[in-house]
């Protein structure tokens, strides 16, 4: 067993207006360190579920199974932990904070990690200086670090605020939930390059998404199709491109 | 989860233990007897070596409180005050009165330090840190409260150059009777309201501010409270008068020990802006707010207001109430001069079982005279706020304008936030804005914001001082950063 992140039959439910709804039934899946693997499967099969429940989401209650992440117990670490260990998500719906600065929140955030790595915390200079080499190699405007945090960013805005954060944060497992989903050409190499850039013996991602589009410039190690809150089939990059062309159809029936 | 509810157990008892001002000074007293008669009022004049004037409208208040019934329309409620229980006069021992600061009671001095407040001449506002990139600041002339007296206040040399007067008002009232005589009682009158009359009757000590005309003050000043003995009232008195094309800017702060039992603190707060004057009045209120289950704490009853007398004069109150266990304070501007401004700038927060109504009232008399009103209410805990505010236009207030914007925020849902705007227009050619909102910090921003890596507090603090910060940036530096800790702090063990 590989000890980077290892999920063995996670089972998890929510409470759904009272009666608990089993979201997650029973995932396996093995990431090994410096490998970029992507999740594919229709709406509603439970992609999100995961990297919710990764991320230490508290609505989610996890009934049974384990994950592991780099030999630790990562469900039974509180959410800010876990981002300390290096776990990043960037959000399908990335909220909004009213009244938050964005350099400011994402100051708070760097430091906050770096304190819990045992870093030395960046002051206002050192700060600016990274934040500014990375927007410029995201080729965003600074002018979106003047702005409260996601409010009336356009959907596009909204991502690329995600790869800033978590090129920033320097994770060692990103999680990025169809952060390609709506976005423009550009946008989608941006993205990609934000992922591209973390690449690393000990960076690993775990990439949510529809498009073959993206997989091209990440060119995944692995490629897993989710059914009914399950891994249901596995393959190398080529699988992505199956998709494309098939769709889901064949991989439902396996999963019935 | 328990490992969740573990971690907010932890956090509640931090939250418990978080007034760190809660301390008390051991140092001898002379205390008058306990209760509130003629005897009483008479006792502190004499203390206070006060003209028979001064006694007589003392005395006129308390004939005027007698007839005068606790105000109950405000949306807060507590067990039946008995004024008879309660020292009206507390004051440390001294010979004859400080001349200088070397002649300061020690055990005083090193209060204030602890609080964060040296009294040293050379010293900044401590406790707060000079903020990267800046120099260190101007320095800040302090009056330090204790309990029913003055008992040091620094700079005065410096401002006497200036002709700025800032000393204690027991002090004035000896040194300036012209100046007290015409304002006292000016814009806040003997019988105003039942907590204004208790003050005018016994009200012990405070600060007096006199800039004259085309004088900016060369410094920030401030006062700082201290309640410190048990069972004991506070009812300071603080008078700021500024003339004609002259300025001021004034700070005040407040903290107690941490008791089980209610002490009542009924202040008044008087200003006067003469033409082309301005005034900018910032509270930071952390009186002790009682524990997690409302036991102990500050009932804070409070009377501030502003006249705006001259044309084109300004008053600007800025708040940040943390504190007290129920406090009851609307800080108000009558805009009598043509083209006068006033301002209101709010944040009150309310956690565990603290109960604040509080607002401002803005009266516009004059021509063209403008107000606006920004208060932002948070509500956590089991604690309720009233945001209480009243807009009057008179007939002959034409080119009158207000904007009025409150905000509640609500942390958890056990807890209440209130909107009440009055808006009296009497005036067709006037304009009154009113926009209000209310939110919560829902589930979905605080995960976001811990999976960046940020705690619980620092998530709630974030959100907080970004939702406070039109009001915040009102304060002076100085006031700004404490504030915004005495926020986060002030909320500690408010989510989970
Ligand atoms: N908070 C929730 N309450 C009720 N049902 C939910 C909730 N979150 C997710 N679900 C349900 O769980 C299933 C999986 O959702 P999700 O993980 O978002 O899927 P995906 O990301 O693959 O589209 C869906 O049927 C969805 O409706
Ligand atoms: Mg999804």
């Amino acid at each position: 067993m590989s000890d980077f992140l290892n999920i063995s039959g996670l089972h998890a439910r929510i409470d759904a207006d009272g009666a608990p709804k089993e979201i997650l039934r029973g995932v396996d899946l093995v990431i090994p360190p410096g490998e970029v693997h992507a999740i594919m499967g229709p709406n509603g099969s439970g992609k999100s579920t995961l990297s919710y429940v990764l991320a230490g989401r508290e609505d989610y209650e996890v009934t049974s199974g384990s994950v592991s992440f780099k030999g630790q117990d990562l469900l039974a670490m509180e959410p800010e932990e876990r981002a300390a260990a290096g776990v990043f998500l960037a959000f399908q719906a990335p909220i909004e904070l009213p009244g938050v600065n964005n350099a400011n929140f994402l100051r708070t955030a760097v430091n906050a990690v770096r304190r819990a790595r045992g870093d030395a915390e960046l002051d206002a200079v050192a700060f600016l200086k990274t934040v500014r080499a990375a927007t410029k190699k995201l080729s965003m405007s600074d002018e979106m670090l003047k702005r409260n945090v996601n409010v009336g960013f356009s959907g596009g805005e909204k991502k690329r605020n995600e790869v800033l954060q978590m090129t920033m944060l320097q994770p060692s497992l990103a999680i990025l939930d169809e952060t390609d989903s709506g976005l423009d050409v550009d946008a989608l190499r941006i993205v990609a390059d934000g992922v591209n850039a973390l690449r690393s013996p000990t960076f690993s991602a775990l990439v949510i998404t529809h498009h073959q589009r993206l997989l091209d410039y990440l060119n995944p190690d692995r490629v897993h199709v989710m059914a009914r809150g399950r891994i249901v089939h596995s393959g190398g990059a080529e699988l992505a491109k199956e998709i494309d062309v098939q769709g889901y159809a064949s991989f439902l029936a396996e999963a019935a | 989860m328990p490992a969740v509810t573990e971690t907010r157990e932890q956090v509640e008892k931090l939250g418990q233990s978080s007034y760190k001002w809660g301390f008390e000074t051991d140092i001898e007293m002379d205390f008058a007897p306990k209760g509130l008669n003629e005897d009483t009022i008479r006792l502190i004049s004499s203390r206070k070596e006060e003209p028979q004037w001064l006694l007589d409208w003392r005395l006129a208040a308390f004939a005027a409180w007698q007839t005068m019934e606790e105000p109950t329309w405000a949306k807060v409620s507590h067990p039946p005050i008995d004024y008879q229980d309660a020292y009206y006069y507390a004051a440390p021992k001294k010979k004859a009165g400080p001349k200088s600061l070397e002649e300061v009671d020690p055990e005083l001095l090193r209060t204030y330090e602890k609080l964060g407040i040296p009294l040293h001449e050379q010293a900044m506002l401590a406790g707060v840190e000079v903020p990267e990139g800046e120099e260190a600041r101007m320095p800040i002339a302090v009056d330090a409260v204790f309990d029913s007296v003055s008992v040091a206040t620094t700079f005065r040399k410096t401002l006497a150059e200036a002709g700025v007067i800032f000393c204690p008002i027991s002090e004035a009232v000896r040194d300036y009777p012209d100046l007290v005589r015409q304002y006292l009682g000016s814009v806040v009158p003997v019988g105003d309201n039942f907590f204004a009359a208790l003050n005018s009757a016994v009200f012990t000590d405070g600060s007096f501010v006199y800039v004259p005309k085309g004088v900016r003050c060369p410094m920030e000043l401030s006062t700082y409270f201290r309640i410190n003995a048990r069972n004991t009232g506070q009812f300071e008195r603080t008078l700021i008068i500024v003339e004609d094309k002259a300025s001021v800017s004034y700070l005040e702060g407040c903290t107690a020990p941490m008791r089980d039992e209610n002490q009542l603190h009924a202040a008044v707060v008087e200003l006067v802006a003469m033409e082309d004057a301005s005034i900018k009045y910032s509270t930071v209120q952390n009186w002790y707010p009682g524990d997690e289950n409302g036991l102990g704490g500050i009932y804070n009853f409070v009377t501030k207001r502003g006249a705006c007398r001259g044309a084109r004069s300004k008053i600007s109150w800025t708040q940040v109430e943390t504190g007290s266990a129920i406090t009851w304070k609307y800080p108000s501007c009558i805009l009598q001069g043509e083209g006068s401004v006033g301002e209101f700038y709010s944040v009150a927060v309310t956690n565990n079982r603290q109960q604040a109504d509080t607002g401002t009232k803005m009266i516009h008399i004059g021509r063209n005279t403008r107000s606006t009103i920004i208060a932002k209410t948070i509500s956590a805990g089991h604690s309720d706020s009233t945001y209480r505010g009243l807009v009057r236009i008179l007939p002959k207030a034409s080119g009158a304008r207000n904007f009025t914007q409150c905000d509640s925020l609500l942390i958890g849902d056990q807890c209440g936030a209130h909107t009440v705007p009055y808006i009296e227009n009497r005036n067709m050619a006037a304009r009154v804005e009113h926009e209000a909102t209310t939110s919560k910090i829902s589930e979905d921003q605080m995960f976001y914001c811990r999976q960046r890596g940020l705690s619980e507090e620092d998530a709630v603090g974030l959100i907080v001082n970004g939702f406070c910060k039109d009001v915040l940036k009102e304060l002076p530096m100085e006031f700004a950063v404490e504030a915004q800790k005495l926020l986060q702090i002030s909320l500690e063990g408010s989510v989970g």
